[in-house]
């Protein structure tokens, strides 16, 4: 589990690797957090391209950051959720946070 | 309906075992020859059972979560997830949507409802002080057990 940072001009980018769940949320919660009170950037990306799995816990540290993002003017975004991920993000009523649509038409089974 | 194969585990309530919790189940599943996304759905479920006893049933405590899991001769899963925590007062108000009795922990409160959606039954018993079991079912499609 593990995050890396990137920074560029207003947006911030969190790759996010390893599986998102109440365990691993804790310490990917936390690294976030700190960059974002350094820097609050007017975009969060979360890009889940290493994230294989995500349950719940996942979808609170979303809407905590999307709640953080909101109270300063900004905005959150997510990419390269995989089926099971985008799954989940929608059932929890956030896949308009879903920036690139790649599995848009797609039967989410 | 006979029971093909069954397995349990027994672990104490840290969350890394959430991970070896919701493995171990897709494993023992996988001699069903779920589909992928029948195992996604499976893995979510076991993961949010696991994680409630985890951080809701011992909260600050540790206390000892049972998973057990079999198969009948009709491709039928059930999974058991068993604490002898906290247990809950209101079992139908703990499954509304968006329920939390922690949001400020960035609880999203949508366990239950990902156990509903992902499984084809949900089942709750919970006694206050003496702790809650959730049994999921899941018919997993055709195939023959190999």
């Amino acid at each position: 589990m593990s995050v890396e940072i990137t920074i560029s001009g207003e947006c911030m980018t969190a790759r996010i690797t390893g599986d998102l769940d109440h365990h691993s949320c804790t310490q990917i919660r936390a690294r976030i957090d700190a960059h974002l009170e350094r820097h609050t950037p007017s975009l969060l990306i979360l890009d889940m391209e290493g994230v294989p799995f995500m349950d719940s816990s996942g979808i609170g540290l979303i809407m905590g950051r999307l709640r953080v993002q909101k109270s300063c003017g900004g905005n959150l975004a997510l990419k390269n959720t995989n089926l099971c991920l985008t799954k989940i993000v929608t059932l929890a009523g956030l896949s308009s946070l879903i920036i690139d649509k790649k599995h848009e038409g797609e039967r989410v089974k | 309906m006979k029971t093909k194969n069954s397995m349990k585990l027994i672990f104490p309530s840290f969350s890394q075992n959430e991970y070896l919790a919701r493995s171990c189940v897709c494993a023992f599943a996988a001699q069903c020859d779920p589909t992928v996304a029948e195992l996604n759905d499976i893995r979510s479920a076991v993961s949010e059972a696991v994680t409630n006893a985890i951080v809701h049933g011992y909260g600050e405590g540790v206390g000892f979560v049972e998973l057990s899991a079999k198969i009948d001769d009709e491709l039928n899963l059930y999974i058991k997830i068993k604490d002898k925590g906290v247990g809950i007062e209101d079992v139908k108000k703990a499954m509304e949507p968006m329920f939390t009795t922690k949001p400020d922990e960035d609880r999203a409160g949508l366990g239950f409802a990902v156990m509903t959606a992902f499984m084809d039954r949900v089942t709750v018993r919970s006694s206050l002080g003496k702790g809650t079991t959730v049994t999921l079912r899941k018919k997993i499609s055709s195939r023959q057990i190999k």
